[in-house]
């Protein structure tokens, strides 16, 4: 039995979502972010980001894959999962994840990479040998048409896909937002401004990992990093940061000052359980320290290499905040009772089918997926094929 | 026991008639059940609750619901003088095996009972992914075992708590309000097994059903009405400190 | 676009979409079961499969075709709405074949005091004792009928 505290619903002491619905936003969110930092280049013309174009866009690709594994796993019934795709309930959120979740795979994210990347594609269907060799043909479609004229289509579509792709990464991850903040039976999640802080904490994360994976990656080749880039990237992050602080404070003190019926269970349970979570992780570890050394990264003249090491800091921290963050919802929205009279406890397990091995297995993975594609489809111009260079200016 | 010839002629029309009783509770009967003509419901009296706990056990019987989890549970509260945001709530394994005497003196206590309250207007139902809990035509929500994900978004959409994944199937369960009961003909294993008569099964679309002229001339209430799930069980005599 | 033959691979894709499309479509016509629809957004099977589960509670009204007499004391007591099976426990199984299944004797003292054992929580007006002062412990049933619990004093009737 869990240790409970006061009187909780005897339903409700079990909690029903674990750590794998934690992860489930926090991959999706990475995906939505990683999105629309390509997006910023390719729609807003924003120069200095294009070396990460091609990285945010794998790597959106790669945590896109494994979104849908910590919820197989958590299903009582995994095998019947495809119900979704049969008979969606038209009123039930969770129903759009189905439709939504393939339509940005295959109409935004995948038709945008393959068309960015087609004359690479064709390249190295013709250089390739083995069976990457099949595999690059397999992508051509059977069309080898390079000229101009057709590169310049792709561009075309490339640039309405993305445009597209905006509202769609949106959806993406706001309606995961919305599965909570549409619960009008939990006072923790039931917000309109869920969808909202959701989207902005995943674009924020999403910046994030790009801007650390651009600079691990360009490290591990030694390369040298360009800096014009990374500070833009962490300019945007900054701005998005403090846009989504704002709402995250916004929902507390609206909290605080209307003091609902629910208030007192819920101030309590901020205060003790998810006193680490957080007050501690998610704000001051979170939150308030990387914007803090954003901050004084645009205030202050900070030499290249101190500068780097400030970004990787504040990135690191930020993507700890922002899961932090995914479970201070999911998981204290099921640590106080509705009867707003007791908590309950959450007991992870370590090596069951939702404890914290696949838990961490699931976050690895992506990673391993995305070296797969950048040896597939490598990002970088300063190697790739020069007509695939000079198409896209 | 000794049956001589002139009980057995007493006797044998008696198990007759008992038989066509217990057929009643098989598939076959009642062709005649229309879904239509029924919108089911139910009646608590918190008055005439004993908290014996009948019905929690008469429940778990009558439907295999595993331990630990609860179609219905009772709770008690000890509500001090004015203190109606204050309840102390307890219900020890649901109320189980009744409860023990209370360590609280004075003050106003009292229990009670909960199940599903067969919302018509269910925010359980809304959130299905699949469509696989349902209102039916004539009132009860009930989950489709075999089409069931787990997937757990209808337990967290019950403002009431009254939903739980059952450990074996791994599927949402909740009271079934006992539709395999009611539709042919019996009350509900609760309200058969409650003593005081503090449970009494309604159909509100029958005219002769005594719950009408309840309605009329008591103040009843729902649980938790501002949640505007049109909730279907209604209770006579409910505190205002009930959760 | 005024020349089409740059845009092969476009259209390509595009066939790639639809084929899948029509995969869809086809899959999903099988799949969805037959029911599904017929009342609501759910299997309408389901309603039926749901209300063909057996009964273990075979309802007073079984029980009072058998034991009129045990009827007739109970109406006349305090008793009176108490069903059978609250006490005797679910029994539709011997209702189905009396001869086979022989009701368990029950255990008077922990079957009264679930009801009977006096707590502040149960309404004032409810008869409640607290057991060892009110019998010292002795059964329940030493003194009182079940089916008719009242102790009518002697002579009185």
């Amino acid at each position: 039995m869990l240790p409970v505290e006061g009187f909780m619903y005897p339903n409700e002491v079990e909690l029903q979502w674990s750590v794998l619905i934690v992860l489930y936003p926090f991959l999706t969110g990475l995906v939505a972010g990683a999105f629309i930092l390509a997006s910023l280049e390719r729609v807003f013309r924003v120069e200095a980001v294009k070396p990460t174009y091609r990285l945010a866009l794998l790597t959106a690709l790669a945590f896109l894959l494994v979104a849908p594994l910590p919820l197989q796993l958590h299903l009582g019934h995994p095998e019947r999962s495809f119900e979704m795709y049969l008979t969606p309930h038209r009123s039930s959120a969770m129903a759009m994840f189905g439709f939504v979740y393939l339509w940005y795979l295959m109409a935004v994210l995948v038709t945008e990479i393959w068309l960015d990347y087609r004359a690479d594609i064709v390249a190295l269907s013709k250089s390739a040998s083995g069976w990457t060799r099949c595999i690059y043909r397999l992508m051509t479609l059977g069309s080898t048409n390079v000229s101009p004229r057709a590169l310049e289509i792709d561009n075309r579509v490339g640039w309405v896909i993305t445009i597209i792709g905006i509202p769609s990464a949106f959806l993406l991850h706001g309606y995961v937002g919305f599965i909570f903040g549409s619960v009008k039976a939990n006072p923790w999640w039931s917000t309109p401004l869920m969808p909202v802080v959701f989207l902005f904490s995943a674009i924020v994360s999403g910046i994030a990992v790009v801007m650390l994976l651009y600079m691990l990656l360009t490290w591990l080749r030694k390369k040298p990093l360009d800096m014009p880039c990374i500070d833009t990237i962490a300019r945007y992050l900054f701005y998005t940061f403090i846009i989504d602080f704002s709402l995250e404070m916004l929902d507390l003190i609206h909290r605080i000052y209307e003091a609902g019926e629910s208030f007192r269970s819920l101030d309590f349970m901020v205060h003790t359980r998810l006193y680490l979570p957080h007050i501690i992780i998610q704000i001051l570890l979170g939150t308030v320290t990387p914007i803090v050394l954003l901050a004084l990264t645009q205030v202050l003249t900070l030499t290249d290499s101190t500068r780097k090491r400030v970004y990787a800091v504040a990135g690191v921290s930020t993507l700890i905040g922002i899961f932090a963050m995914r479970w201070n919802v999911v998981i204290g929205g099921q640590l106080f009772s509705k009867s707003f009279l007791g908590y309950t406890t959450y007991k992870m397990g370590f090596a069951t089918r939702e404890g914290l091995l696949p838990a961490i297995l699931l976050m690895v993975l992506p990673f391993v997926i995305l070296w797969v594609l950048v040896k597939l489809l490598p990002p970088w111009t300063d190697n790739t094929t020069p007509s695939a260079v000079a198409s896209r200016s | 026991m000794n049956i001589t010839r002139r009980h057995l002629i007493l006797l044998l029309p008696a198990a007759a008639l008992a038989w066509e009783h217990v057929l009643a509770g098989t598939p076959e009967a009642s062709p005649n059940y229309k879904l239509t003509e029924h919108w089911w419901s139910m009646l608590i009296d918190i008055p005439k609750c004993i908290g014996c706990g009948n019905c929690v056990r008469a429940c778990q019987t009558e439907n295999d619901v595993p331990d630990g989890y609860f179609r219905t549970w009772i709770e008690r509260y000890h509500v001090e003088d004015w203190g109606m945001e204050n309840p102390i709530v307890d219900s020890p394994d649901g109320g189980k095996n009744g409860f023990p005497p209370s360590e609280h003196i004075g003050g106003k206590n009292f229990f009670v009972p909960k199940l599903c309250n067969h919302c018509a207007e269910s925010p359980c139902t809304q959130v299905c992914p699949v469509g696989a809990t349902f209102i039916t035509p004539d009132g009860v929500v009930l989950v489709d075992k075999k089409y069931c994900l787990g997937c757990r978004y209808c337990v967290q959409a019950c403002p009431y708590g009254c939903r739980f994944i059952h450990p074996k199937t791994n599927t949402a369960e909740k009271c079934t309000l006992c539709y395999h009961r009611i539709t042919k003909g019996l009350t509900t294993a609760c309200c058969e097994a409650c003593p005081t008569g503090a449970r009494q099964l309604a159909d509100l679309k029958n005219p002769k059903d005594p719950i009408h002229e309840f309605l009329r001339t008591h103040s009843v209430q729902v649980l938790k009405p501002h949640m505007a799930t049109n909730a279907k069980v209604f209770y006579n005599g409910l505190d205002g400190s009930v959760r | 676009m005024n020349s089409f033959k740059d845009s092969g691979h476009i259209f390509r894709l595009a066939a790639v979409f639809i084929v899948g499309l029509a995969i869809f479509v086809a899959v999903r016509a099988l799949l969805v079961p037959r029911s599904f629809g017929k009342y609501g957004h759910y299997r309408g099977d389901a309603i039926g499969e749901i209300a063909s589960r057996p009964v273990n509670f075979a309802g007073h009204q079984a029980c009072e075709d058998c034991h009129a007499d045990v009827l007739t004391k109970k109406t006349a007591g305090k008793h009176a709405r108490v069903a059978c099976e609250a006490c005797h426990g679910a029994l539709s199984n011997h209702a189905a074949d009396p001869a086979s299944v022989t009701p368990n004797k029950l255990d008077a003292a922990v079957l009264c005091a679930r009801c009977h054992q006096a707590n502040t929580a149960k309404p004032a007006t409810f008869p409640q004792v607290q057991a060892e002062e009110h019998s010292g412990g002795i059964a329940c049933d030493t003194c009182h009928q079940p089916h008719s619990p009242v102790i009518v004093a002697e002579g009185k009737k």
